[in-house]
């Protein structure tokens, strides 16, 4: 409970030398990003506040079955963490809003939108990208649903409309084209695959295999 | 994105004490509206309170109705079969919103204190008396780019025709509010100074002078739940969205509508009582009070239906490119009355 309501508290490092240094070359950073807000910042004394919006903050995270213990600053969105930091790179960034659906993964078994997920608010949670879809050197059935059905033409949107598939299904939200439709809005295809991809969808929904 | 800092917490409590403690604080919840508006820089918090491990998820039934956790997810509440079965409406505007991924990541609380998606609002190179202050460091207090209402004689094809202001002709974007208007919810919320009941008419506000203030929290005040009262209108309920593309696009016009019927002793259809809000159309989720006690008694019929329309559009105002939803918003409620009451 007290660590609750102090929760700076348990993010502080015990390394002082480290808090020390982090402190001083956040501070230059700052000076060489904003020199007008940091000059004034430490003017105010409020280079401990900089220091602490620069400090990489520490996130546990399971990613494709691997717990990962990582350090990062807390402006890092969930998808520059994959794809910048753990080069996860099949993971797509596309308009960066929240508007085409490239990025989509899943966060405890819920397809999001990893432009709009601030890494930290996933600690403790279990994410799967387009990477950990396939299991066994067996590709996942939407994967191989996609191919057969050329589900794509550029393949930018593809991951993001495959890990958006695969949830759409496991949701319930895939009983007729209709419904597939409405439930995969959130994906655009620039290329316009739109009829192969709800074919492929069908055709895994109906197929029965578990997805 | 700009640096700010970053704090956890785990009761609200702790989250309403650590925002009251500095300003330029903000509550992180699904983060769907707030971390895009920090890309583009319209919002620039100095601390982000994460509330996302706040237990604050579950819906349930209560003596007055129905209590949805202000956490709770928007597809966890369009999915839930409470919902689904006595609050029909609820369901139906939270589907038509947004996408499937949003809706999970999107909270209900959140979702009520989503910003206007006025493009003016967005760009901070145009002017826009709604952004106000910059809320970040030694900038402090200074507008987030040229004061004005660059709609009003701008681009205004999305913008509000009841309300509005000289200052602001923005509307609210969200679609499960209009169903929160029409189904009479209660917003509970806590803050430094204790707990207090919002009803859901009085929680979002006109523009006025005070464009930048779109609802009447008061700072360090957390939404913890939303309560709906009982009602009759499961079996006559219909949210029509009227929108540029058949989905995830934002509502042109939208009408929520609950009724409940009686049934005389011929085929006619006898409204004995009706809510009706509208989206799309004002700076807060439209009740359409007049129309409403119009109704109360009347037949289903058409006529009474475009009678009520006509009153439902008293003081209606366009502004160039939206002079359009003067003639659709009426339609769409004769529409989604049609619909509602099964007489289409």
């Amino acid at each position: 409970m007290a660590q609750n309501e102090h929760p700076g508290d348990a993010l502080e490092t015990p390394d002082a030398s480290r808090r020390n240094f982090l402190k001083q070359s956040s501070a230059l950073a700052a000076l060489a990003l904003a020199p007008p807000v940091a000059v004034k910042a430490i003017d105010t004394g409020w280079d401990q506040k900089i220091a602490t919006a620069f400090d990489p903050l520490p996130l546990q995270v399971t990613i494709n079955g691997t717990m990962q213990n990582l350090s990062i600053e807390p402006r890092v969105t969930l998808l520059d963490l994959l794809r910048e930091q753990l080069h996860l790179t099949g993971t797509k960034k596309g308009c960066d809003h929240g508007q085409c659906g490239a990025c989509t993964v899943h966060v405890d078994g819920q397809r999001v939108n990893a432009c709009l997920t601030l890494a930290m608010t996933t600690e403790g949670s279990t994410v799967t990208t387009i990477e950990g879809l396939a299991q066994d050197n067996q590709l996942h059935p939407m994967q191989e649903a996609f191919i057969k059905h050329d589900g794509f033409q550029c393949g930018y949107c593809t991951p993001g409309q495959i890990m958006s598939a695969v949830a759409c299904i496991r949701e319930g939200h895939a009983s007729s084209p209709e419904e597939v439709r409405e439930y995969m809005s959130g994906n655009l295809c620039r290329c316009g695959a739109y009829a192969n991809i709800v074919e492929a969808i069908m055709d895994v929904k109906q197929g029965g295999k578990k997805v | 994105m700009n640096p700010f800092q970053f704090t956890r917490v785990t009761t609200p409590q702790a989250a309403i004490s650590a925002s009251t403690k500095e300003s330029g604080t903000y509550f992180l919840a699904g983060g769907t509206n707030l971390i895009d508006l920090m890309k583009r820089e319209v919002i620039l918090p100095e601390r982000l309170i994460d509330i996302n491990k706040l237990p604050l998820t579950t819906i349930e039934k209560n003596v007055t109705g129905l209590r949805i956790g202000a956490m709770a997810k928007n597809s966890a509440v369009a999915d839930h079969e409470l919902v689904k079965t006595h609050f029909p409406l609820l369901s139906m505007a939270l589907n038509a919103g947004a996408s499937a991924q949003l809706r999970n990541m999107a909270t209900v609380g959140g979702n009520l204190m989503q910003r206007t998606r006025c493009s003016y609002f967005y760009d901070h190179s145009m002017p826009c008396n709604k952004r106000g202050p910059v809320q970040a460091g030694p900038d402090k207090g200074k507008p987030n780019g040229p004061a004005g209402c660059g709609a009003i004689g701008g681009f205004n094809r999305m913008h509000a025709i009841f309300g509005a202001s000289s200052k602001c002709i923005a509307v609210h974007p969200s679609d499960m509010c209009i169903a929160l208007a029409a189904l009479d919810a209660t917003v509970n919320v806590s803050g430094p100074k204790g707990d207090r009941r919002i009803p859901f008419s009085e929680f979002h506000r006109l523009p006025g002078e005070l464009p930048q203030k779109d609802n009447t929290l008061l700072p360090g005040e957390l939404i913890m739940s939303v309560d709906l009262p009982t009602n009759r209108f499961a079996d006559h309920s219909h949210y029509l969205k009227i929108r540029d593309r058949a989905s995830y696009a934002f509502a042109l016009v939208s009408v929520g509508v609950g009724l409940e019927m009686k049934r005389s002793d011929g085929s006619v259809h006898t409204i004995q009582d009706v809510r009706l809000a509208m989206g799309g159309v004002a700076h807060k989720p439209w009740r359409l009070f007049e129309a409403e006690q119009f109704l109360k008694g009347k037949e289903a019929t058409e006529a009474n239906f475009k009678q009520a329309a006509t009153l439902a559009m008293k003081g209606a105002k366009s502004y160039g490119e939206n002079d359009f939803k003067l003639t659709l918003a009426p339609n769409s409620i004769i529409d989604a009355l049609k619909t509602a009451t099964k007489t289409a």
